[in-house]
Formats: structure tokens, C-alpha cells, sequence
């Protein structure tokens, strides 16, 4: 018997939805194995993790809070990677939006109007990010520096400097050696819609209807994408792809930066620790997931939010550790990635001996 | 300065070396023929974890270096089977390795420890320093080269050999022209799947031994984060030695170098904060790579195999 | 020398299916040694697929194959040189960055580590003097010719005894004089008794070459003659099922006032090396100029250069009298210059993309489709809708990706889109290259019509034919330079071969004239 792929000529309708689910499932079964493994009973996990995570409302509004920022970043990222343009540093982007806006409001709170406070502060954040962003950029589009080590080594230099920053010059001074920076006033909170749901869900969904407008709509969504399916072919049309990289990873790396606004301003109120948890790599998986459609974008970052709220639940209620979730989340890419294969080929399993079969039919 | 301070340097230089050595030779190696690994941190992780706690319940750190070796082979099967079987897009199939393994090795952590707990601050057995007698007297250099782990002295071997291999072997041209040009090999009858197959796992194979390198060796003990971007920087160092095992040597030292120095600096209690100590490697790595990229390019020359990153097709006809 | 012929290799019922397509149904091949066998037919004919799988690349899907009366099962490329059957590709299978000597040790079946460099680089000198195959084992093949770069596929077949060498259009590549070496090589071996199979689509090539022929039509066999029995009208007649008059009707050229004018150019090509040295042309409205040469000497850098892809060092070149020389291909493209790529699929289409998404390449970026940053689906159909139905580009719907489209269609995608967009200027790479009979005809008819239309064209082919037939001025290039300009009617295609070998048209006149005289 012999596998053998053949390539497809008409456009597979189901695969679509088939290959993500089909992926979903087959990534419980394979993290299942591994639970064993380590002597943990899977359905016990699954069912306190779905449980945590959407049982109620309460897990729900957590989820939520966590797939604010997977969704600003996976759309950050999506834009990036629909020109192929690797931009694995959403983590730091967030972390620089973080920053900014940590400053704003820290340092120029008694400067700037309450009701000025918060728009500046989303400013700031947004720029940061975009500006942060930008370094990688200009390197790829002057002189070709590949983007994936330089995007992954300012993540760590951001996170670094985060850390330099709430544990140094900016830690609070009546916080009884805590590190982190001081709560902010309360102008710059942002608003909770319920629970710590905060107004982040209305950037994180404007963000999306922006963008899919942008892809779908504009010039320079058409622009984005022939450079992404073939380069040469771009240039060859007249389109400048060292304008549109810096353009591209502009808005990516806002995106990001308003993720590390949204999320001092919206849940911690100060810069600490808990702002760089890996937001910026899972929002890698939320975009590929989603195919890159920013409106299904927001739907995979809210069961990739599930998945990390269950995983903290699984610590608390079974000891166990919460990077289950990440596994979780790896395999499921794994699967996903396995199974692009049948959107351009198709299986045929062949059986030697009917081969010969055919050809004594010939004679 | 005095001689104390650079004889440590150097010690550490090499320990720190050693494991993004290996990191590279396998990245090289993967690379090579074609393929792109972009899960080296990931795999180096993982080895990490895996090889400390294997070592740690059995008192063994050859068992560890066993572990690894076998935490290479399944993890670069994976890889290889979703990149060149499957030919799936490999960038991503990198990142979701290193996003599988770096949640995989945090949870062996705070897993595998004694009782299920974690592994963070635990003691085990390690591959202790043994001197070579003579080598080691000789003035500065000895102490530094010659008294080090068994696996230093390992990749002391590995570097000859490695660079032999590539370049004055029948193997080695196999290997060579596997990644410039599959459809060339395929047509002479030589099968281009197992080629690359093989050196995706022998790649991983190095990647999870240098994460062993971390916990038995140079750092002895497990911590979250173990390997703080070192895979991210052996990918720097493959683009820096243009996928020339010697030109590796001196790049891992530069960074083993970088380590060291920050080391020392935080030992002799410097007034600069450790943060940005700490960001020294990934600061030098961007520039390195600005700097490569460029000469590169006015050179015209390219070291990059053509063909890395494309999956091999053989029946693509319309 | 024994020159008594035996039947060496027999394929019977070979069927062949790729998806949607029958390449090879039910075909039955003899060769034998001592000859020269001609594999004719058209593009797509099933040619190459049926020469695959005599060498191991493709496994048939039904059929046999037997080597001196044995039966043999091909699973790789391997069987089928351990049984002497070796094949030179239309891309040569060279690893470029390496030498010729690593290349031929990769193709010996040999395992261990020692790759015998001495002794390998000692056979290939003797091999060298045996066949006259000049090929220097220690340079790099990105340093050697095309022409070179075939010898050392040769070199390579005959290094390891092959007996039975397929040769994929092997002089679709080549100068005049470097075919009539092969051709002598060729020979030499066939004395051997070795067998030769060619793979080509063109009649010449059959009638200097070939012993017997074998033509393909739709993936059956046609026809098995012997060469001198038969016609090159015959065979053509043959090859495309029905009589072709492959004469298109071309109006008497009223060439306008000078469009593009370039001025002593020099560029350098992707390795450093020169690539166009003080190139001079002008062409005017209503005009095509061809640009004759064996492909890889400067031609696809000439289009290069003029459409802003690639910069030049010194020189000028001016559209309509506007200065663009060194112009992003953006204003390269407003200055009205359109340009049909050599490479079709690499540059030319976005093959992932739908039909839609590729016919607005140029015009995505003017009204009605845009407005402001706005694209307006309704006018990218009305747009669509109409190129597809006057250039007849057939395809399910303007929705489908590009790359489910023939060759044929996709080319006549791209000349719609050029057409539409071109302001009076057309560069024309290679536009027929891989074609059928068929779409070959519609693209020069369109390219003639839009000549009449008063179209400045630069037309870069390699195909002789297609140049003489089209052009009303032609320009010979040889390694960058220019060596000639002459007009079709008037000068015999000996000339312009020689022109192609690297003799300027001056000291080929002054030759002449010496003949002449003498």
C-alpha cells in the first residue's frame, strides 16, 4: 500500500470548518496521552477546565478578560503574516504599549485633563507599540534583516525593560518592596463593562470590523495581499514593498501596543510582572487558527482565552500545572498545520498488487 | 583586571558556548537539507527539563543525556513529519514547536519533581568538570579549555568532525546539495525525504542535547525560562556562520563571551542594573544580524541554502 | 563496429493520469540501440511525462516496460540508471553552487564516505577526450554556460555507462554552432551503440538529428517513420492533427515617431557579473523590435532594466521622451510602459490569487475601480467581466485561482491586463514559451494587432521563428552586447546564427564581402 497526496483542482468547500475541529479533537486526544503520561486523569482536567472556563458567569467574564488581549494581538499579528511578514514580537509591542501608558498616567496625570486622560494614554500605548515595531520593519525594508529574530529579540528587550522599570525608577515608593509601580489615578481606568471586562472588548472588536475593512476594501489591502501570495509579482505591478512593510507593521505593532494599554489600564491599574505572560506568542496561534480573518480572530482568541483561564483553574482546583493549556494550544497548532495539507491535496492510497492488476487487464 | 577575573571569563565563555554551539550545529544541520527549524528554543527546553528530571530520579547524568537524545528523536520526528511529509508552512510549524515545548518543559517542572512537585532549586547529578591532566597547566587557555565537562570535550571532537563531514564527505555533498537543489538529487535517485528527514531529527538530536548541556552542565538544576532566547540566538548564529560549522565556533564563543560578562559584571557587583546586563545578547544579536545582512549583500554572496524553507514535490504537474 | 541495431527498450500499454488530464494513454515505444530516436509532438502531447517514467521520475499507472526483452518495475530514478537508463532534463539537474567534479560524484551509486575526487576528476579528463565534451571539472556550474552545463549532464549519463540517454529539447538552449556539436556528440555515441532518444517539438531538430521518429499527439502515438521517409510537413501535419499554415498575415510596418529610447546602458546581473554592456536601442510606434539570443545573455535583464526591476550603472533610457531611467517600476508603469515577464508564473501572476484579483495587477489603482483608497467591487467586474470575454480567457469563473488555469489562458490573463494598461509601449518577454499550437497563434496575432494599433513592442524570444515572423527590426544580443540590427526580410537566418554565436553583424558583412571577392 502506498499514501500518496495528488493535488486538488477544485477548491475543497468543507475543509474549512473540518480541518480546525478535526484538529481541536485530535489535540485533546494527543495532550490526553500526555496527561496520562504524568499520571493525570484527562477527562477529570478537561471537564474542571470547561468547567473554569465557561461554566459561569463569573469564568465567563475571566475569558473574556483574557481574550481581549489575544484578540488585539492576533489581529496585530494576522495583518503582519498576511504579507508574510513574521512578526513573532507582539509580546514585546505589548509590553512598550504597556510602558507608555504606564508613564501617561503616572507621569503626566496632573498635566493632562481626567477626561483626556484615558484617550492619551491609548495614544501613547498605541504608538509605542507601533514605533517599537518599526525598528524591525525598517531593518527588513532597507536592508533585508530577517524579521523573525529581530521582532523575537526586542520582545526580550522590552520585557527586560519592563522589568528595569517597575523594579527600579518607577516602583512604588509605598509599596512595601512589591514590585510594580504605583496604582494609577483613577482617570486612567479604564471602564469595566461587568465584571473585569473592560472597554479593551470594544477596541479588540472595532479593531476587527477596521481591519477587515481594510483587507477586503481598500487599495492597500489588495496591496497587502499580492505581496504576501508573491513578491515578485507586487513589485513587478508597481507596488512599493518597503512602504507597505513599514505601513503594515505600523498598525500591527499599534494593535499590540493598545493590547499593554488596555491591559494596565483595564486590569492591572500599574506596571508589574503579570503585563508580559505570552499574550504576544499565543496570539501567533489565535492568527493562524483564525486563517487570518480578523472577525474569526476574535472567536478563536476567546476559546484560546478559555483555554488559558481553564488552565489557571486546573493549578488551583488539581495542583496541577497550568501549562497544560499551553501544550494544549502548541498541539492543537500542530494539527492545524498537519491538516492545511488537504486544502491542496488530496489523499490516494493506492494498493500495489491492483496496479499490477490493471496492467494484466491491458494485454 | 587581573588574572582571576579573565581566566573565569573564559571558563564561563566556553560552558556558556557549548550549549549554543550544539544549538547551531543542529540548526545547521536542519538547515542544510532544506528545512527550517525555527523550535530550536522549544526543543532545547524540553531536553532540558526532560534530561534534568530523568538525571534527578536516577541518579544518573548520562541517563539525562539519554533522555535528551530521545526527547530530540520524538520531537524532530513531529517536526519533520508535519514539514516534510505533511508540508506544512515551516515557519509556523517552528513557532508551534517552540510554543509546545517551552508549555511542555514548564509543566515537567512544576511536575516532576519529588512528590509531583516542582523541579525549580533541586540538586542533581551533573557532568562535573574533569581536567585533562597537562592540557589544563597550560598558562590562561588551560584552565579554561581543559578543565571543563564531558561535553565540551564532546563537541571539541564534534567540531572537526562536523565541518569534515559537511565538506569532504560523499554524505556531506548529499547533504549540501539536498538543500540547493531536491529536484536535481530526487532525479539522480536518491531519495530526498529520507535525507532531509534524517537530518531534521539528527538536528534535533543536537538541539535537545544542548538544552541538556544547560541542566547537567553549565547552569546544573532546572529553572522556568531555562534558556532564555538561546535557541533564538543559535537561528542568528547559523545566518552569521552562513551555515559554516567553524564560523559557528566563533560566533558561540562571541555570545558564550557576552555571557560571561555578564556574569562577572553581576558578580563584582557593577553599579549598571541587571536588566540591562540582560539584554546585552539579544541587543548584540540584533546587531550582528544588521551587520551580516549587510556585508552579505554587498558581497552578493549568499550562504543560504536555496532551497530552505520550500517543501520537496515531485509529481507537481497540471 | 557493429552497427547491427537491437531492440533496446520496449514500453507497452503505458497509461499516465494526472488530475483532470490523460497524459499518456495506452502508448506503445521501441528503441533501439545504434539510433537516434525523435519523441515529436506539441506541448503537452505527453512527451516528457512518457520520458519520466521511462526514467524512473513517474510511476505509470497502468503499463510495462521492457529493457532487451526483460521486464523491469521502475520505483525511483535509481532502478532506472542501476539499468543504464539515463535522462537529460530540459532544466538540467545541476546543483549550481557546487562543481562539475561534486555533481557527477553525486550522480554515482556509491555509498561510504570517500568521494574519490582524483580518480573521478581523472574519468571525467578521459571521458572529455573520448566524446569531445570540453568541460572543466573544477569550476563552479553557476560559472559555466548553458551550453557547458549541458556537457556535464552528458558527461554525467556517460560516466555511468548509460546506454539508453533521454535528451529533453536539448537545443532549445543552445547556439547553432554548440547543436551541431551535440549533434556530433550524439553520433559519436550512437557508434557506440548506444540509444538516443530527443524529446522535441521541433521539426528541424527531427530532420538534423534523428534516425526514426516517433510522433505523440494527446498523449497516443500517432505515427513511426523513418526519418528519411517522411517530410517536415508531414510530421507537422502529424503533430497538430490538421494542416497549419503557420503564416500569419502581418501589414507593412508604418512606423511613428521613436517611443522608447534607450542610450548606452550597462547593468549587471543577480551574480555581479555584467549583464548588459552599452546597449543602444529605439523603438518606434507601430514597430516590433525582436530581440534574437540564446536565452542568458542580457535579454531578460534588457526588460529588467527598462521596467525599474532592476537598476542600471550607466546609460539612459527615455519613454516618450521622459526621462525613467533607474524609476521605481511604479512610475515606470505611469510613464505607460506594460510588460509581459519571462517568467509567467514567478512574476507575472500571483497564481494563488482569483482570475479577478490578477487582471487588476495595473489597474487596481486608477478609476472607476478605485476611488480615493476605496476599491469598488462593482467596477472590478464590469472590468473583469469584459477582458475576459474579448481576450477569450477561459476560465469557470473570474473567481477561480489563478494557478487551475491553462498556460494558454494564463498568458492571455497577463496580455489583458498589459494591453489594458499599456500606453503606446509593450515589452514582451518570451510570450509564446511553453505554449500549444493554438495559444501560440492567439498571442502573436494579439501582439501583431496591437502593432497595428500603433504599439511600440520589444519582443525578447527564442524562438527564431516567432522572432523573424513578428519583428520588423531585429537585434542580435551576445553576453550583454549588441552585435547586430537587422531586418528580417532581408537577411538569412545564417547571419543572424552567427550573430547568436557571438560575431558582430560587421565582421560577418566584411567576411562576405571577402568571399566574395575571393
Amino acid at each position: 500500500m502506498r499514501i500518496q497526496f495528488e493535488k486538488r483542482i477544485d477548491q475543497s468547500k468543507i475543509s474549512g470548518f473540518l480541518i480546525p475541529a478535526a484538529s481541536f479533537l485530535l489535540a485533546l486526544l494527543f495532550s490526553a496521552l500526555i496527561l496520562i503520561l504524568f499520571g493525570i486523569d484527562p477527562l477529570q482536567a478537561y471537564s474542571v477546565m470547561v468547567k473554569g472556563s465557561l461554566g459561569s458567569t463569573y469564568a465567563l467574564t475571566e475569558t473574556l478578560v483574557k481574550s481581549i488581549p489575544l484578540m488585539l494581538t492576533g489581529l496585530g499579528v494576522s495583518i503582519a503574516f498576511q504579507m508574510h511578514f513574521w512578526n513573532i514580537g507582539a509580546e514585546g509591542q505589548l509590553a512598550m504599549g504597556g510602558i507608555a501608558a504606564a508613564y501617561v498616567a503616572l507621569f503626566l496625570n496632573n498635566m493632562i485633563p481626567p477626561a483626556l486622560l484615558l484617550p492619551a494614554m491609548f495614544l501613547a500605548g498605541g504608538l509605542a507599540g507601533a514605533i517599537w515595531a518599526l525598528i524591525p520593519a525598517g531593518l527588513k525594508a532597507t536592508i533585508g534583516v530577517n524579521e523573525i529574530l529581530t521582532t523575537l529579540m526586542m520582545n526580550y528587550i522590552a520585557i527586560l525593560l519592563v522589568e528595569y522599570l517597575y523594579l527600579g525608577p518607577w516602583r512604588d515608593p509605598k509599596g512595601f518592596g512589591f514590585p510594580g509601580t504605583a496604582q494609577f489615578v483613577a482617570a486612567a481606568w479604564l471602564p469595566r463593562l461587568t465584571g473585569r471586562v473592560h472597554y479593551g472588548i470594544i477596541f479588540a472588536i472595532g479593531g476587527a470590523i477596521l481591519l477587515w475593512f481594510l483587507l477586503k476594501h481598500t487599495k492597500f489591502g489588495y496591496e497587502i495581499r499580492l505581496i504576501g501570495e508573491n513578491p515578485k509579482a507586487a513589485r513587478y505591478s508597481g507596488i512599493n514593498i518597503a512602504k507597505n512593510i513599514i505601513l503594515v507593521m505600523l498598525i500591527s505593532g499599534g494593535l499590540s501596543g493598545i493590547a499593554g494599554m488596555a491591559e494596565v489600564s483595564g486590569i492591572s491599574h500599574r506596571l508589574y510582572t503579570g503585563l508580559t505572560v505570552g499574550y504576544g506568542y499565543t496570539a501567533i496561534i489565535v492568527a493562524w487558527l483564525a486563517n487570518l480573518n480578523p472577525l474569526g480572530i476574535l472567536v478563536v482568541a476567546f476559546s484560546m482565552g478559555a483555554l488559558l483561564v481553564g488552565g489557571d483553574q486546573l493549578q488551583i482546583a488539581m495542583q496541577t500545572p497550568a501549562a497544560v493549556a499551553d501544550i494544549l494550544q502548541g498541539a492543537i497548532l500542530f494539527f492545524m498545520l498537519g491538516g492545511s495539507i488537504f486544502n491542496t491535496y488530496k489523499i490516494k492510497i493506492t494498493h500495489k498488487k491492483s496496479i499490477q492488476h490493471g496492467e494484466k487487464t491491458h494485454e | 583586571m587581573n588574572e582571576a577575573f579573565v581566566l573565569s571569563i573564559l571558563v564561563i565563555t566556553i560552558r556558556a558556548g557549548t550549549s549554543l554551539l550544539y544549538a547551531t550545529f543542529g540548526a545547521i544541520l536542519t538547515e542544510r537539507s532544506g528545512i527550517q527549524n525555527l523550535g530550536v528554543e522549544g526543543i532545547m527546553m524540553v531536553g532540558a527539563a526532560a534530561s534534568f528530571a530523568a538525571a534527578y530520579h536516577s541518579n544518573s547524568a548520562w541517563l539525562g543525556l539519554l533522555t535528551a537524545v530521545l526527547v530530540g528523536v520524538i520531537l524532530g520526528c513531529i517536526h519533520a513529519f508535519l514539514t516534510i511529509t505533511l508540508r506544512a508552512e515551516q515557519v509556523v510549524c517552528g513557532l508551534a514547536m517552540t510554543i509546545f515545548g517551552t508549555g511542555l518543559a514548564s509543566f515537567m517542572g512544576q511536575r516532576l519533581g519529588p512528590g509531583n512537585s516542582t523541579m525549580v532549586g533541586l540538586q542533581g547529578p551533573a557532568f562535573e568538570r574533569i581536567g585533562i591532566p597537562f592540557l589544563r597547566d597550560i598558562p590562561y587557555v588551560g584552565e579554561a579549555l581543559f578543565n571543563q565537562d564531558i561535553l565540551v570535550y564532546l563537541l571539541y571532537l564534534l567540531i572537526p568532525v562536523i565541518w569534515i563531514f559537511i565538506y569532504k564527505t560523499r554524505q556531506g555533498l548529499e547533504l549540501r546539495a539536498v538543500g540547493e537543489n531536491p529536484q536535481a538529487i530526487d532525479a539522480l535517485g536518491m531519495n530526498v525525504t529520507k535525507t532531509r528527514f534524517t537530518y531534521t531529527v539528527l538536528g534535533a538530536i543536537f538541539m535537545a542535547v544542548a538544552g541538556a548541556h544547560l541542566s547537567l552542565g553549565y547552569l546544573q538544576g532546572w529553572a522556568d525560562n531555562i534558556t532564555g532566547g538561546r535557541g533564538w540566538i543559535a537561528i542568528a548564529l547559523v545566518i552569521f556562520s552562513t551555515w559554516n560549522p567553524l564560523r559557528a565556533v566563533l560566533g558561540a564563543l562571541l555570545f558564550g563571551g557576552i555571557n560571561a560578562l555578564q556574569f562577572r559584571l553581576q558578580a563584582a557587583g557593577t553599579t549598571l542594573p541587571s536588566s540591562f546586563l540582560n539584554m546585552l545578547p539579544y541587543i548584540v544579536t540584533i546587531l550582528v544580524l544588521v551587520l551580516i545582512t549587510w556585508a552579505e549583500r554587498r558581497a552578493r554572496r549568499l550562504g543560504t541554502p536555496t532551497a530552505l524553507g520550500i517543501p520537496f514535490v515531485r509529481e507537481e504537474k497540471k | 563496429m557493429n552497427k547491427s541495431k537491437t531492440l533496446a527498450v520496449q514500453m507497452r500499454g503505458i497509461t499516465k493520469h494526472f488530475p483532470g488530464i490523460l497524459a499518456n494513454d495506452n502508448i506503445d515505444l521501441d528503441v533501439y540501440s545504434h539510433e537516434i530516436l525523435a519523441l515529436l509532438g506539441e506541448n503537452g502531447a505527453g512527451k516528457t511525462t512518457l520520458m519520466n517514467i521511462l526514467a524512473g521520475l513517474y510511476k505509470p499507472d497502468a503499463g510495462q516496460i521492457f529493457l532487451k526483452g526483460q521486464e523491469v518495475e521502475f520505483h525511483s530514478p535509481k532502478d532506472a540508471i542501476t539499468h543504464g537508463i539515463g535522462m537529460v532534463h530540459q532544466h538540467f539537474m545541476l546543483v549550481e553552487s557546487l562543481s562539475v567534479t561534486d555533481n557527477i560524484i553525486l550522480s554515482l551509486q556509491s555509498s561510504g564516505l570517500n568521494m574519490h575526487t582524483s580518480q573521478v576528476k581523472k574519468r571525467i579528463q578521459e571521458l572529455s577526450k573520448q566524446y569531445h565534451l570540453l568541460v572543466d571539472p573544477d569550476a563552479a556550474i553557476w560559472q559555466l554556460s548553458v551550453g557547458e552545463q549541458q556537457r556535464v549532464e552528458i558527461m554525467r549519463l556517460l560516466y555511468r555507462g548509460a546506454d539508453i540517454l533521454i535528451l529533453d529539447e536539448p537545443t532549445a538552449v543552445l547556439t547553432p554552432d554548440e547543436a551541431t556539436d551535440l549533434s556530433k556528440i550524439l553520433r559519436k555515441m550512437t557508434e557506440e551503440g548506444k540509444a538516443v532518444i530527443l524529446i522535441t517539438h521541433k521539426l528541424n531538430e527531427v530532420t538534423a538529428f534523428s534516425d526514426r521518429v516517433t510522433v505523440l499527439r494527446a498523449g497516443h502515438v500517432v505515427s513511426n517513420v523513418l526519418t528519411k521517409e517522411t517530410t517536415k510537413k508531414e510530421l507537422a501535419r502529424l503533430m497538430v492533427g490538421r494542416d497549419i499554415l503557420f503564416r500569419l498575415e502581418k501589414k507593412k510596418c508604418k512606423a511613428g515617431k521613436a517611443i522608447l529610447e534607450v542610450e548606452h546602458i550597462h547593468a549587471i546581473n543577480d551574480k555581479g557579473l555584467p549583464a548588459l554592456v552599452d546597449v543602444s536601442l529605439q523603438i518606434c510606434a507601430g514597430e516590433i523590435l525582436g530581440v534574437a539570443g540564446v536565452a542568458g545573455n542580457g535579454q531578460r535583464e534588457l526588460a529588467e532594466v527598462i521596467t525599474g526591476l532592476r537598476s542600471l550603472t550607466k546609460g539612459k533610457v527615455l519613454v516618450n521622451g521622459q526621462n525613467i531611467t533607474n524609476s521605481t517600476p511604479f512610475k515606470v508603469i505611469n510613464a505607460g510602459i506594460s510588460h509581459v515577464p519571462g517568467d509567467r508564473i514567478g512574476v507575472g501572476l500571483a497564481s494563488n490569487l482569483t482570475v479577478s484579483d490578477n487582471l487588476v495587477m495595473k489597474a487596481y489603482r486608477k478609476p472607476p475601480i478605485v476611488q480615493g483608497q476605496l476599491i469598488k467591487k462593482r467596477s472590478i467586474l464590469q472590468f473583469v467581466d469584459n477582458l475576459i470575454k474579448v481576450f477569450q480567457i477561459k476560465t469557470p469563473s473570474s473567481e477561480t485561482p489563478t494557478r487551475l488555469l491553462s498556460g494558454g489562458n494564463q498568458q492571455r490573463l497577463i496580455l489583458a491586463r498589459e494591453i489594458t494598461a499599456s500606453q503606446g509601449m509593450l515589452i514582451a518577454v518570451y510570450p509564446s514559451r511553453g505554449l500549444d499550437v493554438g495559444a501560440t497563434e492567439s498571442v502573436r496575432s494579439i501582439l501583431l494587432e496591437q502593432r497595428e494599433h500603433g504599439a511600440a513592442i520589444l519582443l525578447i524570444s527564442e524562438d527564431l521563428e516567432e522572432i523573424t515572423q513578428l519583428s520588423d527590426r531585429i537585434i542580435v544580443m551576445y553576453e550583454g552586447k549588441i552585435m547586430g540590427i537587422v531586418d528580417p526580410d532581408t537577411t538569412n537566418l545564417e547571419t543572424i546564427s552567427l550573430m547568436m554565436a557571438g560575431q558582430a553583424l560587421s565582421t560577418i558583412e566584411k567576411h562576405g564581402e571577402e568571399k566574395t571577392i575571393a
